[in-house]
């Protein structure tokens, strides 16, 4: 006879009832999410001059989970991105209201020190950006200016733990010393990512990060930073939608600087509550 | 290059093998509940049906937002879509077993017409050929789960041989109508889970070939 095999019972039918609900159907079944908030954002505008560009904001992102921000082009989402680290703080006339928390301290507080709070944020920008310096000293210069390393050899350690983190030592390993330049458009964003984690921040920013990449290089790039969420909280913002549905956990959409809905990616991309996510998101319009 | 995206596909495969594992168990304690005249297996069968229909809505869900989240296609979409069909179908053999469960404890309640011998050999067919279709299943084995497509007439022969001993039973002394009605829906209802387990088996042909069988479509 064919090869049956008895099935194993190793669990009971109350831990089918109640372990291992996926977030969707905790949703359905009423409960709450238990996360860990890591960036709460409460009542937050922010202003060009005149133009108010992002109204009344308020979402919370959770530890150790990725949230992409999805909409129109001129919607505010990098808006927003950019002001999680004030790299708005820049451009005249931007100024805010409201408050963007990150573990519970407001980030525009006068007593934040916006150069920890960025090395803390650390951003993978569109277009790879590398330094025109070796792979190796890209990696490392973070650690130079900072001052994180007491030794040429913790140094190292440091640059190859991060090139293995972003994916790309196997690649780079034996050419450390070429010129960051040589490497194609996609081990160049690795290295960028590679660059911003080596000095340790906690949270990620990414600007449409795979924008300017090929569908292989692309398809890395969202593996890799499903690999490091389990050590990052992430925020992505993508003009891709069907990149959002893939990698992120929490999806918020962005239309005309507000937020139309905010949900479980999941819930975001099979039930929105919002008539006018499911007409963005479906293609109706956008 | 390893991806994220089977990872979630191997969970998808746990529920729906711990969705199976459960409507065997079923299947085993209806029957036997019936067979051994065990009031309290017939009342767990029929409890244990919540517990199957919650890992249904799970696995639909898990099924609903691969598909939108993934944009599978291929392999991955016919396992997806093959995924939900067997769902569908593996929570209506639960059903079935759970009215068995029923059916036993109004039996109970009266003397055995009979000594039942082809229902426990249609459950041992049933139970077989659910196995062997998670092995089929698991193994992307589509020659295991054609085999399976055939056995389904060996399950309709036992249960036309039920219904006409339980017959003769009813003819002889009306006294047994009530509860040879009652046997003869037991053995339909595993003549119907026969029927779904061959669904599932097509189902899995269709995954692993992407041919279709059932209704002698490709013949």
């Amino acid at each position: 006879m064919s090869g049956a095999r008895p099935i194993k019972m190793s669990y009971t039918p109350d831990q089918v009832m109640f372990a291992g609900f996926s977030d969707s159907t905790k949703l359905l079944r009423g409960e709450n999410l238990s996360d860990d908030i890591r960036i709460q954002v409460k009542n937050f505008n922010a202003y060009y001059g005149e133009k108010h560009a992002l109204k009344n904001i308020n979402i919370e992102i959770p530890r150790n989970r990725i949230a992409a921000m999805i909409g129109p082009s001129g919607c505010g989402k990098s808006t927003f991105l950019r002001s999680i680290n004030r790299m708005n703080d820049l451009i005249d006339n931007f100024h805010i209201d409201g408050e963007m928390m990150i573990d519970g301290k407001n980030v525009y507080d006068r007593d934040i020190d916006v150069t920890k709070l960025r090395r803390n944020t650390g951003m993978v920008f569109q277009k790879p950006n590398p330094f025109p310096k070796s792979i190796f000293e890209n990696v490392a210069y973070g650690l130079r200016i900072n001052k994180m390393h007491k030794s040429q050899k913790e140094l190292e350690e440091k640059v190859e733990k991060s090139l293995i983190e972003a994916g790309l030592w196997e690649e780079v390993k034996d050419d450390l010393d070429k010129s960051a330049f040589e490497l194609s458009g996609g081990q160049q964003q690795r290295l960028c990512i590679a660059r911003a984690l080596v000095i340790k921040p906690e949270i990620i920013l990414m600007d449409e990060p795979t924008a300017s990449l090929d569908p292989i290089s692309t398809a890395k790039i969202e593996e890799l930073i499903q690999v490091l969420k389990s050590e990052y909280t992430i925020v992505i913002v993508t003009h891709n939608m069907q990149q959002a549905a893939r990698v992120a956990d929490r999806t918020a959409f962005f239309m005309l600087g507000e937020i139309i809905e905010y949900d479980v990616t999941s819930k975001m991309f099979t039930k929105p509550d919002k008539k006018m996510t499911e007409d963005y998101i479906t293609g109706r319009f956008g | 290059m390893e991806r994220h995206f089977d990872e979630e596909l191997n969970n998808l495969k746990r529920n729906i093998l711990k969705m199976a594992s459960l409507v065997d168990e079923s299947i085993d304690k209806a029957i036997r509940a019936l067979v051994e005249r065990k009031e309290e297996l017939a009342l767990e069968v029929e409890n244990q049906d919540s517990a199957i229909d919650m890992l249904e809505i799970e696995i639909d869900m898990l099924c609903l937002d691969l598909l939108a989240r993934r944009q599978p296609i291929a392999i991955d979409l016919r396992f997806i879509a093959s995924v939900m069909k067997i769902n569908s179908d593996l929570e209506r053999i639960g059903d079935l077993a759970a009215n068995i469960g029923h059916k036993t404890q109004i039996l109970l309640k009266y003397p055995l017409l009979k000594p039942l011998i082809d229902i426990p050999k249609m459950g041992d067919l049933i139970r077989g050929m659910l196995k062997d279709s998670i092995t089929a299943l698991v193994e992307k084995n589509s020659e295991l789960a054609r085999n399976i497509t055939t056995r389904d007439t060996l399950v309709d022969d036992l249960y036309v041989q039920v219904f006409r001993e339980v017959l003769t039973h009813m003819m002889e002394d009306n006294e047994n109508i009530k509860t040879g009605i009652e046997l003869i829906l037991v053995a339909k209802h595993l003549e119907r889970m026969a029927d779904h387990i061959t669904n599932v088996a097509e189902d899995i042909v269709y995954m692993v070939e992407g041919k279709t069988i059932k209704h002698k479509f490709e013949e």
